[in-house]
């Protein structure tokens, strides 16, 4: 172990870590209006918007995200499509996480029973009223939780975009693996940062968890 | 420019064996994931406290970490300690120990959901504990388990496309040695899209069925 090392790269490491920081933060809300929309769709009453989604879904849940991101990064140009490395990975991966967040939201709302939908549309409530003021608020609990283990698939995700040259964690770490020859060093405190940052997105979502009464077996 | 999709055939030779790579690095890390995942789950769940943390620690290093940087960190600092092994095996372990700890926590759930009378009963007619766990636990928990097992198998798949950055010539670094002639991203890059697509849909309809066929055998 050279600590020397260690200490000399780690606020380089951190510049790093807010790359990443920022790439999860734009990633995730772009994935949450990609998850809304999707949800929204799969529940529409026009079949073709809902085979859209199932399509959508299907296709970005069955593909590698690495392929996924090659093909805008790299083959987008060639249909005039040019993107600065940064903008195509939080497009990429938030069109992706989207489709994962939205299986989630999907699932919770259906987990809502049945009966509280006919009970409001029988009192004279709307679809749509129906959908926010009674479905919604008895599901989000389940969609915070859903959306709490994407999150933290999707911080370590961001990774990925290393590969188009984006330089956050685990490209500062590979960069300072090779510079350095000493690969344990440099992307161990890669590591590390990874795994303060994992800790804090599982806490952030455990604080909202608490506070929006997310606990087994007590419907909200 | 427009997109031809006729440069693609001539290298389906090159892509196919990506993709023949692709399938075995599935297979091979898919074994070492289930196999892994059962003996962490059981580690953890029965083992003695000095084997038990280290389990739990290389469970929290891997499932806070990403999958790319572990890559790299086998791959590079297995050799910086003078370990030299192949980047094929040192890709494939790496990967099925990343899915062994995401299996290990399902083992674990279904493990601990077989009802605690099954223990008791087979405890009363005289199995031994070893005995217990390998003829009525692990039976039932497996076939609770099989499909979640299968589904990180689904995920797994996927993750095999990172092998492409330590240099094994599975289905991506094979087109992209095949863009290195052509300068078609976009046609290549599509393709195997497609190709994974196609068997990911296959993997997921052999699953269904499995899981159809377990949920009988219940």
């Amino acid at each position: 172990m050279d600590f020397e090392l260690i200490l000399r790269i780690t606020p380089f490491m951190a510049e790093a870590a807010w790359m990443t920081v920022q790439l999860f933060a734009v990633t995730l809300i772009l994935g949450l209006i990609v998850a809304s929309v999707l949800t929204w769709a799969g529940f529409s009453r026009s079949a073709l918007l809902r085979g859209f989604a199932r399509v959508y879904i299907s296709i970005m849940r069955g593909t590698p995200l690495l392929v996924q991101l090659f093909v805008l990064y790299f083959g987008g140009p060639q249909l005039g499509l040019s993107l600065d490395a940064f903008t195509a990975g939080c497009i990429c991966f938030g069109l992706n996480i989207g489709a994962y967040i939205s299986v989630g939201m999907r699932g919770a709302i259906l987990a809502v029973s049945p009966g509280q939908t006919e009970a409001a549309r029988a009192l004279g409530f709307g679809r749509a009223q129906t959908m926010r003021f009674f479905i919604l608020p008895q599901a989000a609990p389940l969609i915070l939780r859903s959306v709490g283990v994407n999150a933290v698939i999707l911080l370590k995700s961001t990774a990925l975009v290393s590969a188009i040259g984006v330089v956050e964690l685990t490209a500062a770490g590979q960069r300072f693996a090779n510079a350095t020859y000493q690969p344990f060093e440099a992307l161990g405190v890669a590591a590390v940062f990874y795994l303060a940052l994992t800790y804090l997105v599982t806490g952030g979502v455990a604080l909202l968890e608490r506070r929006f009464g997310v606990e087994e077996g007590k419907p909200s | 420019m427009m997109l031809d999709f006729s440069v693609v055939p001539p290298y389906a030779g090159v892509l196919l064996n990506g993709l023949l790579w692709t399938l075995l690095i599935t297979a091979l890390a898919t074994t070492i994931a289930t196999v892994c995942g059962i003996l962490f789950a059981l580690i953890l769940l029965y083992a003695p406290l000095v084997l038990r943390w280290p389990v739990r620690f290389i469970c929290f290093l891997i499932m806070g970490t990403p999958l790319l940087l572990q890559l790299f960190l086998v791959y590079y600092g297995l050799s910086q300690v003078g370990v030299n092994l192949p980047a094929f095996w040192t890709g494939v372990a790496a990967l099925g120990l990343h899915y062994a700890v995401y299996n290990a926590q399902i083992m674990r759930t279904a493990i601990l959901g077989v009802d605690p009378g099954q223990t008791e009963a087979s405890r009363a007619l005289g199995f031994g504990r070893l005995a217990t766990l390998r003829h009525f636990i692990l039976p039932q928990a497996l076939l609770v388990a099989t499909p979640q097992l299968g589904n990180n198998t689904l995920i797994l798949l996927k993750d095999t496309a990172l092998l492409s950055v330590i240099g094994i010539t599975e289905l991506v670094l094979s087109s992209q040695l095949s863009i290195s002639r052509t300068f078609r991203p976009f046609e290549f890059y599509l393709t195997i899209a497609a190709l994974y697509y196609v068997i990911n849909l296959g993997m997921e309809w052999v699953l269904r069925r499995l899981a159809r066929r377990l949920e009988a055998i219940k």
